[in-house]
């Protein structure tokens, strides 16, 4: 039987249904990002490369490692010892504060505050488009990651969580333009929002008033509002505070607490999720 | 894309692979806007060699694992790579007989081209604009001879034609 077509599309129409597929792809990534389950489900076949990438790198790290002097090892031990005794003693008090904390949260009659679970991943050692603002993480979908996530460092907020596949995911910095976190005034429980800036430097904090007693170096925890990222973990310290008359408010400029260049591993956080649970008395708190 | 009765086919998928590695080899940040477009320059390659292999659907599907691997809009990378392929594809007989230097300097422009395509999809899409990424048609230029060369004995080692 003679075929159909004898001729296939010509590439000018192949051309024309690809652009025609890529713009409806793009504006539906751009504004929906329901796209989430394509993206993962093409990561996967991804993670393979960037896996064979990160491996140099990390090898060539642990090599360094093992290399270190005796010396150096023995002074590095003796340091931890002490980091981990402090630290010790002051989760000591932590234990005492938290259950006063619930004692007073019940009283009120307000929700009590659950545990936080935590996952460790490993910065993965490859470059995307925004290297700048964007990090890559071995831990994906099967390790219970969700969009939106909040990531931290060992000192402070590092970003959320903006793709997540099934073996690895991207994270999107504070820093980036972006990104903003609702933050307070550790000090004062002024509430503002920091925002990412384009040179990835510093951030802006927006919202403080003109008379707003702020000073440089005062420290920016997060609020906790909005729900993203969890409240008490600092984000950012004030670096410079400049007043205009003109404008209702201060041009505040904050430097990131986390150490965004040299982070090698970060925390995953699931905030609060068992503080309704808790409340229905059915589920289980996860102790902190 | 591959077809059963040539032994060497498979080596178009693996030089994808190792394009896609070399996208993701980390760089520091002043050379990020200088990196070569190997992605780019592999497809180049393969429109001009196998122009009936390889075409705009390949490098549409291509540019979609490239947009997952770094991060960009889905389907941005695919609409840059499958306009590449349109154009290698359809001038490949006049550009497959160029000097080396010649063909260098049109995959440069291509490469301006696609790079300012990413650009305008990155503006339209509210994500910071790096007007720097145009070097990369540099480089591209530049390495392309190379990649011309090892791609050429990559597949005349395979027997692929």
């Amino acid at each position: 039987m003679k075929p159909l077509f004898t001729q296939t599309a010509s590439p000018t129409v192949r051309l024309l249904a690809c652009m025609v597929l890529s713009f409806i792809l793009i504006s539906v990534d751009r504004t929906q990002g329901a796209l989430g389950q394509v993206r993962s489900a093409l990561s996967v076949m991804i993670y393979p490369v960037q896996y064979v990438v990160n491996l140099p790198v990390r090898a060539a790290g642990a090599v360094v490692t093992g290399l270190v002097a005796r010396k150096s090892l023995v002074s590095d031990n003796e340091r931890l010892y002490r980091e981990n005794l402090m630290l010790q003693t002051r989760a000591q008090r932590f234990n005492a504060l938290q259950e006063e904390n619930r004692r007073l949260r019940l009283l009120l009659d307000s929700t009590p505050s659950g545990g936080d679970r935590v996952l460790i991943a490993d910065l993965m050692a490859v470059s995307t488009r925004n290297s700048a603002h964007e990090v890559v993480l071995n831990k994906g979908q099967r390790n219970g990651v969700f969009v939106g996530q909040p990531v931290l460092d060992a000192s402070g907020i590092m970003g959320q969580i903006l793709h997540a596949g099934p073996f690895s995911s991207t994270g999107m910095l504070i820093t980036d333009p972006r990104q903003a976190v609702p933050v307070m005034l550790n000090r004062t429980g002024l509430r503002a929002i920091a925002v990412g800036t384009e040179s990835g430097l510093w951030l802006d904090v927006d919202f403080i008033p003109n008379n707003a007693d702020v000073r440089e170096g005062d420290l920016l925890v997060s609020s906790g509002m909005g729900g993203v990222f969890p409240a008490g973990y600092p984000v950012a310290e004030i670096i410079s505070v400049r007043l205009d008359p003109a404008d209702a408010f201060a041009i505040v400029r904050a430097q990131p607490s986390a150490d965004l260049a040299r982070a090698r591993q970060v925390i995953l956080v699931w905030p609060e999720e068992t503080a309704l649970a808790t409340q229905a008395g059915d589920a289980e708190e996860i102790p902190p | 894309m591959k077809s059963a009765a040539s032994y060497g086919g498979w080596i178009i998928p693996v030089s994808f692979i190792v394009a896609l590695m070399l996208a993701a080899l980390p760089v520091p940040d002043w050379a990020l806007p200088w990196r070569p477009a190997w992605v780019a320059m592999v497809l180049a390659y393969w429109c001009l060699a196998l122009p009936d292999r390889v075409g705009v659907v390949t490098g549409w599907l291509v540019g979609m694992f490239l947009d997952v691997q770094s991060g960009a809009l889905l389907g941005q990378h695919a609409l840059g790579l499958a306009c590449v392929a349109y154009v290698f594809g359809t001038y490949h007989q006049r550009v497959r007989i160029f000097p080396v230097a010649q063909q260098a300097l049109f995959v440069g422009f291509v490469t301006l081209a696609y790079q300012a395509l990413m650009l305008a999809v990155d503006a339209l899409a509210g994500v910071i604009i790096v007007p720097a990424n145009l070097f990369a048609a540099v480089s591209t230029a530049v390495f392309w001879p190379w990649v011309f060369i090892l791609m050429r004995d990559a597949r005349r080692k395979v027997r692929l034609s």
